[in-house]
């Protein structure tokens, strides 16, 4: 079961637009909200009321960067699992506990089989597994595999909790397999990055690079724009005056 | 062993409620799942006009707000000192008793002496007809602290205001300009737009200090010195003027540009509009060679040139306007180091700006008829939207430099047009069709008519017959003649200090006026908490309705528990805030998706009830029985006006009408199967051009917006600014004291203009600002289990100039000193930020014993509030005077205008100041949550 | 990595335990009867301790059974199949030797060579971790069986082996310290590559303020003195002055000396392995940032 399975066409993930993320952690809550009262065990959050440690399937990070030039930029950046397609947390469950969907390639863990040994989460570089301390099992990204398949909920619902919700449309869900699918098309356009490609993990998630921020300068394109037409009151009065006559 | 088998369709709920979103102001639709009677799931409503599905991270927290250990839990009388937080729980019997003994007399003597102030009130039409028929002048909400600037602003301007009320033409704008940010209002939509944008590739220009959140993903980021926005748009003005880049037709027609100004400085009239018997403004006419009416129907206004009128010489508002802007002081090198942008860079954004405006212009195929009667084959499109929120309204110049936006966006031709920026019903409404404030008290009886409204001159103030104020929060008074809603942070310290009276009750609802609330909370507290020679309070009874263990809870001699947001009826109404959208009025209503577990009442209803016990008119009939069971019953039976009631939908005894029509038995019912919310569509030639459009201006009178057309043109000229001038210059009937004359002549000048917001100080040179974090509101968010491990230490961002000039490292602590004191606080390196500017997330820090939240809590250790820096007065001037730290024109306070020094001192385990816990009047929260109701777990 | 207690007892005393072991299946020392028990109880007690202290690692310890299917592909499942196979060839070796006086010399070889296997599966836990680059590094698996050959030789009593083998381990862990300290900046991970923004410089802000499983588990930060001090102390305890001893007269005290402080310094060398480990995660929580990037 740790073995992966043979590759299947079908690679479902996210696309994670970093251009517009404006960093809401709308969708960190929204997977708390949904993951605490569907799949495997609730979520908790241990003294939840004083310095509070809870667990997490996604969380929001924010980096600075400074560019060479122009002003320092901040990027916020959310992160859950990327259902990797060699996923090492997969192949060092001992127990068979953590394994990937041969179907569509979504990494679960099968709390039933758990033990809560955590080597799963350090064996992924991206933090994307959390050892619920109240449940004492590992607790990970299921992509919503109980909404994306449920029959209990309008079509449109079908999809993962985070992506529904996200009010600035900075998350879309699809197979990154099928090239010809949006989330594909995306990243194909827009440069969709894999993150950590050092670590051999091969993800499936890709993360779409912010645009280049500008800094408008006196391009000549504005030329016509800039050029001082009216030095004084009277002269753009009396050119006024003459261009009522025209409108 | 083969994959487990899993149930991937398993039950999502038992049933699906949708009401309507209180996690912030925002109003968002959203569907509650219930599982076994019990919320099990929160997520947002595709049909919504407003979130159209999506929810923030507030909204899906909603279960955690729902659920919150500090919701109160029955009706409380203080029987500690006021401040402990002892108390015992009584019946609402016994808690309307006791406030009806306490009102019952002021009503008949001297109802003044209710002070009733909303905090996050979102039933302000119900509220303030409350106080209205109690008869005290002393009603308002919270806008004095908020958003007064912007509203003020944009109604005198253009009959509509930024923040909710209106949204960039996201189909259509090619460029979009975001000055300041509050992301408590409009939150979903402006992220929900900006996405838009981004996916059709168009440009985002932020304008703030800090470069967060929109900042963050705004393709260009204009880092400017806090303060100085109205003068950075001054100049893209004075390069627009310079450069010709204005739309000469859109002035023409929809502006007050071609209207004529007496521009004699000896005459009465110097800079008023020149009217004609009727009161209409003239124009102009260039066919003609005449004054005429600027609405008539075959008129040609001209826009330049000087005539004498009845031997006064008289010039257009154009004429005015060029000869300000045009002044070297407005050049883009006088301004760039104050703004803290290259000249260079401000010209090019002007150009970018008239780039876009005038060479991607377009056109809609969409017929249209104006309010001259003149129809037109097509819409013309002007691809640049601005849109504005707090961050250019907390300051001492905010109402200025709001005005000054509009100013821009009027000479671009871009408000109202396809692709520019766009009103939501039931803007745009002239500041003339709104009401002007009422002030007039009869012992017994209702007061003379709403309390807030906009003043047109100084014979509007709400001033008694000695001049002195008449309301507790001085509005509408010389120190501030525009305070269009109230100045709610002026409340408590002039009550304490009896100044301009007395009163005898303080009644607020949903406001920690002891902590987040206020500036200077330290000292709101003392004021709270002081007693007189005879040992009584200062302030006699402290009334409080609140759903949750807020810092303000233990100031209260009575606490009345209000629901949280899914026990409760309300109505978001249009005769309030309402959740238009630009295409479509809209308003909702909350309803009990659950049923409260403890001895709780939705304010407005207690409101009710206390009101017919108090036999308020309005709230009892004839016989004295009371008018309505609960605020259900008023939401669907009160009528404002004959057949506009607080909703929208479905009325008519059939539910057939909308808008208009009798009350509707079924109407709540109609809402509950329509998820929550009423919708009219605007019909499409109506949808833009709409304070000039007949259709629209048709269709509003129908659906019962106005009862009459309201054609207007907007105003470059603010002519009640003039009025207030003119007073100060020794004109008008009722005049300034002395001492306000200088600042009433400088600062309510008819056209925009910029200040500086405070004296240049060597000792305090950061500017110092606060932030909501998206995923908080007010001080509610840290109640919530899983709101507060997103945002539960807040620490000050210092830029890397000031962080390095200061030797910080990471780990390191600060003390901030301003005029009104000092804090230690953690801080934090951040570049993305201007150089002269630090800030923290807003209203993080929580007093020890309050929210139900542990001692430990890094709220109560880590967090801070840099409210304890900023007072409601400005430090003594050399004139002797402690003038309000407040826009001199709306009483908006200025708590942008914070300007701090900083020092390095080492690690601290706990944020200064600390104060004394408070007892709380609930249980503390589960040590651990493993939230879920599902039976099948 | 937090250095959690459970951990660093398993993996020390376990090494420790199989190793002893690996001495006694190939008859190192020779011993029967009552001498016998003595040691076998040692290694035992040691080996078995040291796997169920790893137990108390588990936060679900009830689905632990499970752990022995997974050989395939997980090294720690197959430790515990390795960890059975050594324990159930000693024992059966032992209880030969014990009740029956019998030696078996091919299951005690067996057995020696299944107890060297369960250290080098223990070792491939942490060496396989790409995550982790200061463990993925080949000097891990020798480090762990250097220890365990050079502390079994010790409890064994044999003295003239323990010398060269304890030297032998002294230089593997300056090579695993050594190598693993460029590791982590060999390995490539960097701000940049695990954000894919070129030029970011800094975390902001956590994604929480609040305090989570990851910044605990893996997000652990050893001062640079602190740990040099560390090392220093756990290379003479474990190694150099063992040393020494095994070069002394042999006596009972200085065999005992030589075990107590060899295990001493080994617990804090390994306390050092999983402290001073840098789990990439690190990175996005903004630790471990390459002087230029902290710049």
């Amino acid at each position: 079961m740790t073995d992966l399975p043979k590759i299947s066409d079908k690679k479902l993930g996210l696309v994670i637009d970093l251009d517009t993320c404006v960093g809401c952690h709308a969708c960190v809550i929204s997977c708390k909200g949904w993951n605490t009262e569907n799949y495997g065990a609730p979520l908790s959050d241990m003294d939840a009321y004083g310095l509070a440690e809870g667990t997490f399937l996604n969380r929001v990070h924010s980096y600075e960067r400074e560019p060479e030039h122009g002003a320092a930029q901040l990027i916020h950046f959310p992160k859950s699992c990327l259902h990797c397609e060699d996923a090492p947390c997969v192949t060092v469950c001992p127990t068979g506990a953590s394994y990937k969907r041969a179907e569509d390639g979504i990494v679960l863990v099968n709390e039933d089989a758990c033990m809560g040994c955590g080597l799963c989460a350090w064996a992924c570089p991206y933090g994307a597994r959390e050892l619920d301390p109240a449940a004492g099992v590992m607790k990970k990204c299921t992509l919503c595999v109980d909404r994306i398949y449920n029959e209990n909920l309008p079509e449109e619902d079908r999809e993962p909790a985070c992506v529904r919700t996200c009010p600035a449309g900075a998350r879309h869900f699809g197979d990154l397999g099928d090239e010809t699918s949006a989330v594909s098309q995306l990243v194909a356009d827009r440069g969709g990055l894999e993150l950590m490609p050092e670590q051999g993990t091969k993800p499936v998630n890709r993360y779409l690079p912010p645009r280049p921020k500008t800094e408008t300068t006196a391009v000549d394109v504005l030329a016509p724009f800039l050029e001082v037409k009216h030095a004084e009151p009277e002269g753009l009065l009396g050119w006024v005056d003459r261009m009522l006559e025209k409108i | 062993m083969g994959e487990p088998k899993l149930n991937l369709s398993p039950k999502v709920s038992d049933d699906v409620r949708q009401t309507t979103c209180y996690m912030c102001a925002c109003r968002c639709g959203i569907n509650v799942h219930l599982k076994d009677g019990k919320v099990a799931y929160i997520d947002g409503n595709r049909d919504h006009p407003v979130n159209r599905g999506v929810l923030c991270a507030k909204g899906s927290a909603g279960i955690m707000q729902h659920n919150s250990p500090a919701r109160l839990r029955a009706p409380l009388k203080r029987v500690g000192e006021r401040g402990e937080g002892k108390f015992e729980e009584i019946s609402w019997q016994e808690a309307y008793d006791i406030a009806a003994s306490w009102l019952a007399p002021l009503r008949e003597q001297a109802p003044e002496k209710l002070a009733f102030f909303t905090g996050r009130d979102q039933s302000q039409s119900f509220t303030s007809y409350w106080a209205q028929m109690f008869g005290t002048p002393n009603y308002a909400a919270h806008g004095g602290f908020c958003s007064v600037n912007m509203a003020a602003a944009g109604i005198y301007t253009l009959g509509g205001a930024f923040w909710e009320f209106g949204q960039p033409d996201w189909d259509h704008t090619k460029l979009f300009m975001l000055f300041g940010v509050a992301e408590d209002h409009d939150s979903n939509p402006i992220k929900m737009g900006i996405g838009q944008l981004k996916d059709r590739g168009a440009k985002v220009i932020g304008v703030n200090p800090i470069r967060t959140g929109y900042n963050a993903v705004a393709d260009e980021w204009v880092g400017i010195t806090p303060g100085t926005d109205g003068l950075f748009i001054l100049s893209l003005i004075h390069c627009l003027l310079k450069t010709g880049q204005i739309d000469l037709a859109y002035l023409r027609d929809f502006t007050d540009a071609p209207v004529l100004l007496n521009n004699d400085p000896e005459s009465p009239e110097y800079g008023l509009f020149l009217r004609d018997e009727h009161g209409k403004m003239l124009v102009w006419d260039r066919a003609q060679n005449a004054p005429r009416p600027f609405d008539a129907p075959d008129v040609s206004p001209d826009l330049t040139g000087t005539w004498d009128v009845d031997e006064v010489t008289h010039h257009t508002v154009f004429h005015a306007l060029v000869h300000k802007y045009m002044d070297a002081d407005y050049a883009p090198e006088a301004v760039a180091d104050r703004v803290g942008l290259s000249a260079a860079r401000i010209r090019a954004l002007a150009a970018e700006i008239a780039r876009v405006a005038f060479e991607e212009a377009f056109e809609l195929p969409i017929t249209w008829t104006d309010f001259r009667g003149r129809t037109h084959d097509k819409m013309q499109g002007r691809p640049v939207s601005f849109h504005a929120m707090r961050g250019i309204s907390a300051h001492a110049n905010g109402f200025q430099t709001c005005r000054a936006l509009h100013v821009l966006q009027m000479l671009l031709g871009s408000v109202e047009v396809p692709g520019g920026f766009r009103f939501k019903p039931p803007y745009p409404k002239p500041a003339t069709a709104h009401p002007k404030p009422h002030c007039k008290i009869t012992p017994g009886a209702p007061l003379d008519g709403p309390h807030l409204g906009f003043v047109h001159g100084p014979e509007d103030l709400c001033l008694r017959e000695d001049g002195s104020p008449a309301r507790i929060d001085k509005a509408f008074t010389w120190e501030n003649p525009m305070s269009a809603h109230g100045l709610m942070h002026m409340v408590i310290s002039n009550a304490h200090a009896g100044d301009p009276y007395k009163i005898d009750t303080l009644f607020l609802y949903m406001a920690n006026m002891s902590w987040n609330s206020s500036m200077d909370p330290g000292g709101v507290m003392d004021k709270l908490t002081d007693r007189d020679d005879t040992g009584a309070y200062v302030i006699p009874h402290i009334i409080y309705s609140d759903a949750y263990s807020s810092e303000m809870v233990a100031y209260a001699d009575l606490v009345l528990p209000d629901t949280t947001y899914l026990e409760r009826h309300d109505c978001i109404s249009l005769l309030d805030r309402p959740i238009c959208e630009a295409d479509a009025a809209a308003d909702a209503i909350r309803w009990p998706v659950v049923a409260p577990d403890r001895n709780v009442k939705g304010f407005q209803t207690a409101l009710i009830e206390l009101g017919a016990k108090l036999k308020l008119p309005g709230f009892v009939d004839d016989a004295g029985a009371a008018l309505y069971e609960d605020y259900a019953d008023y939401m669907v039976h009160h009528q404002r006006r004959p057949g506009v009631g607080p909703l929208m939908g479905w009325r008519g005894e059939n539910g057939d009408s909308q808008g208009r029509g009798d009350v509707n038995e079924n109407q709540l019912a109609r809402y509950i199967e329509n998820g929550g919310f009423s919708i009219a569509h605007i019909p499409e030639e109506a949808r833009y051009y709409k304070p000039w459009n007949r259709a629209y201006q048709d269709w509003a009178v129908e659906i019962g917006l106005y009862d009459a057309p309201t054609p207007y043109v907007f105003h470059f000229w603010c002519e009640p600014l003039r009025k207030f001038q003119r007073a100060a210059e020794g004109q008008e009937e009722r005049q300034p004291p002395a001492h306000l004359r200088d600042q009433i002549k400088n600062v309510m000048d008819p056209l925009p203009i910029w200040y500086p917001t405070s004296e240049a100080s060597e000792a305090f040179t950061v500017h110092a600002l606060t932030q909501r974090p998206m995923a908080m509101y007010h001080s509610w968010g840290s109640q919530n289990a899983w709101l507060r491990q997103i945002h539960g230490i807040n620490p000050l961002y210092v830029p890397t100039k000031l962080w390095h000039a200061h030797g910080f490292t990471e780990g390191d602590w600060a003390r901030v000193t301003s005029a009104n004191g000092d804090i230690v606080v953690p801080v934090a390196h951040m570049a993305a930020l201007n150089e002269h500017t630090v800030w923290t997330w807003n209203a993080i820090g929580k007093r020890k014993g309050a929210w139900a939240l542990d001692e430990t809590a890094p709220e109560a250790t880590k967090g801070f509030l840099l409210n304890h820096l900023i007072h409601e007065l400005h430090p003594p001037k050399d004139d002797g005077l402690r003038w309000s730290n407040s826009d001199p024109i709306t009483g908006q306070a200025a708590w942008f205008d914070l300007k701090v020094k900083i020092e390095r001192v080492a690690p601290q385990e706990i944020a200064l100041p600390v104060f004394t816990p408070q007892q709380a009047p609930v249980d503390p929260g589960p040590e651990r949550l493993a939230w879920t109701v599902g039976a099948s777990k | 990595m937090h250095p959690a207690p459970s951990v660093i007892l398993f993996t020390v005393f376990s090494g420790l335990g199989f190793g002893l072991l690996a001495y006694l299946g190939v008859g190192l020392p020779d011993v029967s009867g009552f001498v016998a028990f003595g040691y076998f109880a040692i290694a035992f007690a040691l080996a078995v301790g040291g796997l169920l202290a790893a137990t108390f690692h588990l936060a679900n310890p009830k689905n632990a059974i499970k752990a022995f299917s997974q050989w395939r592909s997980s090294w720690l499942s197959r430790e515990g199949v390795a960890a059975i196979l050594a324990l159930t060839a000693m024992g059966t070796y032992a209880a030969g030797i014990i009740f029956l006086e019998i030696r078996i010399v091919a299951l005690g070889w067996l057995g020696a060579v299944l107890s060297l296997i369960t250290v080098f599966t223990t070792a491939m836990i942490y060496t396989q971790l790409r995550s982790i680059p200061r463990w993925n590094q080949v000097a891990t698996p020798f480090h762990f069986l250097s220890l365990s050959l050079a502390g079994g030789a010790l409890l064994a009593g044999q003295m003239e082996i323990a010398g060269p083998l304890l030297l032998l381990a002294a230089a593997v862990q300056l090579w695993a310290w050594s190598k693993g300290d460029k590791r982590f900046a060999e390995a490539g991970s960097t701000l940049e590559t695990a954000t894919g923004l070129p030029g970011a410089t800094r975390q902001f802000e956590p994604p929480h303020t609040g305090q989570n499983y990851l910044l605990k588990e893996m997000v652990h930060v050893v001062g640079r003195k602190h740990a040099l001090k560390l090392r220093m102390i756990a290379f003479f305890t474990a190694f150099a002055v063992p040393y020494v001893l095994t070069l002394l007269p042999t006596s009972y005290v200085t065999a005992i000396a030589a075990v107590l402080l060899h295990t001493g310094g080994v617990i804090v060398s390994r306390w050092l392995f999983f402290a001073q480990a840098e789990h990439v995660v690190g990175l996005y929580y903004g630790k471990h940032l390459i002087p230029s990037q902290a710049a």
